[in-house]
């Protein structure tokens, strides 16, 4: 086994001691977040449990006791007591009709986060991609014609580019060429099915990094260091893909780390679109069928999720510029 | 506005108009036409707003919309809130000379729901633009201002704010409500937004307090408030109302969103969103029920996302 050097160690300590200080900086905001959603879903009109038995006529006593087995007499701020201690032992709480709540939104977490990352993926190689070439046209017409279908792309709503990208490349393509080659709804096609789904999530995504990558990189190609790279007589593949984009790329890790978070929240519409069997419609059915503990659970995984992306960007600072330390 | 620019400040926003020739393009000095006069910002924005086609066009369009919102007779004579307007043996029509946008699948004339729908998107979307702001915008300058625990504590809120899903807990927020209307649909997306604006006014006011003009009001003997309104605020406002503008078409196509699955507002009012989720099943069939109100909504959307780029063009070259 190698031995650390001290200073090796002594890295590993500080960066062990942010990582745990930063955890319990979450602490809060999925406290409050939480108590918050909570609090909405106790505000929920309607009874759970007499909408579990419907038209049927209850049992009083059955009733006192669901409802005490439940913790339902209890005042709010207990209940929630009961739902946070139990989160913080890994457990999401049961159901109505006692089934595990993770039981429940584990595969419907799957599917979101399959279509989430998939939408990650597309942003950051076409939102990268273009905004890299426009930087490096900047002011040409390549430029303003990329400029301009940003503007376009983060205009029209996902409703609308879900219908429409359906209409077109989901069946007429299909009607054309007689080849499915966009599956337009379910998940039965494998990771295909997510492809068309997660262009529709990222679109509005894909133009805001697009311009971020722009407006990052035209910065940086303008420094004083970049000037001196290039009067050195270094290659200008060189200077562009080893001295600029590394610096360029702290604003864009920050907003795909933030975003990670908002296509997750976001992909509802899309999942109802593309009947994608995702938490967006879990959630959906869940506050109609008054599941206050699905509901509560899927924000709190929700709310987790954005806090860990946000650690994760934190730390990859660190790795893109080395002048960035953990104190 | 500009009336209640100080001088002091007013020179402030001097040191940045040499930034401006380097970086736009060279479409008339910043103070052409306003000779003899000193230039404020919003003067100066001004003018440099109406050489913008960007401008230009978004005005344009958000006119139309906000004519369409305001006397929608101007732009049909059927009347779609009257029941007896659509005829069930008429429906799923192709446009036609009789129907320009054809008629949907109950019937009605898709042109006049189109039409009609632009009130209830606008009224969302301008209520909730001003609520954020007027909240967001006063804790944010107050919480920026006096800094302290004030600050501390409206920071660590709209942190919490900020890890909510806004989709899900506006979804959440409506379903407390059973009924969606215009204001409801407002207040959701108005809980879920404020943070945002909060975040940039104390960001900027922070920025703002700093500067020299404000430093000497201060040693002049200016009040906390004077400080505040006079001096902080008109300068620290210009990100908000960029931010605010592009937020406008944000929150229009959220309201779509929500309309469209079921919580936002509801049949028989009319809204683009609800349109579109109508439509939907038979969308294969008859697709014009579905892309007209699509169309007017991204238009509406792209109008304001547009002026919010040529405002913060204008306002602040540097940001571009």
């Amino acid at each position: 086994m190698i031995r650390e050097t001290p200073a090796e160690l002594y890295e590993r300590l500080v960066l062990g001691r942010y990582i745990i200080r930063r955890l319990l900086q979450a602490i809060p905001v999925l406290l409050g977040a939480t108590l918050l959603i909570y609090a909405v879903v106790f505000a929920l009109p309607g009874d759970p449990i007499a909408s579990m038995y419907g038209e049927k006529r209850m049992d009083p006593d059955i009733v006192a006791i669901v409802r005490e087995q439940y913790h339902l007499n209890d005042p709010f701020i207990v209940q929630y007591w009961y739902y946070i201690s139990g989160v913080f032992q890994g457990n999401l709480g049961i159901t109505f009709s006692n089934v595990p709540v993770s039981e429940i939104i584990a595969g419907k977490f799957q599917v979101t986060l399959n279509l989430a990352f998939t939408a990650l993926v597309m942003e950051a190689v076409i939102g990268v991609g273009l905004g890299f070439y426009a930087a490096l046209r900047r002011g040409r017409a390549q430029d303003t014609m990329i400029l301009a279908s940003t503007l376009v792309l983060i205009s029209i709503p996902t409703l609308v580019t879900g219908f429409v990208l359906q209409l077109v490349l989901g069946v007429k393509l299909k009607q054309s060429t007689g080849i499915e080659v966009f599956p337009i709804a379910g998940v039965s096609d494998g990771w295909r099915s997510y492809l068309l789904p997660a262009f529709v999530l990222a679109g509005t995504s894909i133009a805001y990094l697009t311009r971020l990558t722009r407006t990052s990189l035209a910065e940086i190609l303008r420094a004083d260091y970049i000037r001196t790279a290039v009067a050195k007589g270094m290659p200008r593949r060189r200077v562009v893909g080893r001295h600029a984009l590394r610096n360029a790329l702290i604003p864009l890790v920050t907003y795909l780390g933030a975003d990670l978070g908002t296509l997750m929240g976001g992909a509802v519409i899309t999942e109802t679109i593309f009947n994608l069997p995702g938490i967006g419609q879990e959630l959906f059915r869940s506050v109609y069928e008054r599941q206050q503990p699905v509901v509560v659970g899927i924000v709190t995984l929700l709310v987790l999720v954005y806090i860990l992306a946000n650690l994760i960007v934190d730390l990859l600072y660190a790795v893109l510029d080395p002048r960035i330390r953990y104190e | 506005m500009s009336d209640t620019v100080t001088p002091r400040s007013r020179r402030a926003r001097h040191a940045k108009s040499p930034l401006r020739s380097p970086g736009g393009p060279s479409r008339g000095g910043p103070a052409a036409g306003t000779a003899g006069r000193p230039a404020s910002l919003w003067n100066d924005a001004w003018h440099d707003l109406r050489r913008r086609p960007l401008f230009i066009a978004a005005a344009v369009l958000i006119g139309v919309i906000l004519l369409m919102a305001a006397v929608p007779q101007l732009f049909t004579s059927v009347d779609p809130y009257d029941a007896t307007s659509c005829r069930l043996g008429d429906a799923r029509q192709a446009p036609s000379a009789a129907h320009w946008f054809g008629t949907d699948n109950q019937g009605c004339d898709t042109l006049a729901r189109t039409v009609y729908g632009a009130r209830n998107s606008l009224l969302v979307g301008l209520s909730t633009t001003v609520v954020t702001v007027l909240v967001g915008g006063l804790l944010g300058l107050v919480a920026g201002f006096r800094g302290g625990l004030p600050d501390a504590l409206l920071s660590r809120v709209t942190e919490i704010f900020f890890a909510i899903p806004s989709v899900l807990g506006a979804l959440l927020i409506l379903a407390v409500f059973r009924t969606g209307t215009v204001w409801t649909v407002m207040l959701a997306l108005a809980v879920l937004a404020w943070p945002m604006t909060f975040r940039i006014m104390r960001a900027a006011v922070i920025t703002a307090k700093g500067q020299d003009y404000v430093v000497a009001a201060r040693a002049l003997g200016a009040s906390g408030r004077r400080l505040m309104f006079r001096h902080i605020l008109p300068n620290a406002i210009t990100s908000v109302i960029v931010v605010a503008t592009v937020n406008l078409g944000v929150f229009i196509a959220a309201e779509a969103g929500l309309s469209f699955l079921g919580v936002g507002i509801q049949s028989p009012e009319i809204s683009w969103g609800l349109m579109i989720a109508d439509a939907r099943p038979r969308f294969l069939e008859a697709a014009s029920p579905l892309l007209f109100p699509a169309a007017f909504l991204s238009l509406t959307v792209l109008a304001f996302i547009m002026l919010g780029d040529a405002v913060r063009d204008a306002l602040d070259p540097k940001l571009r």
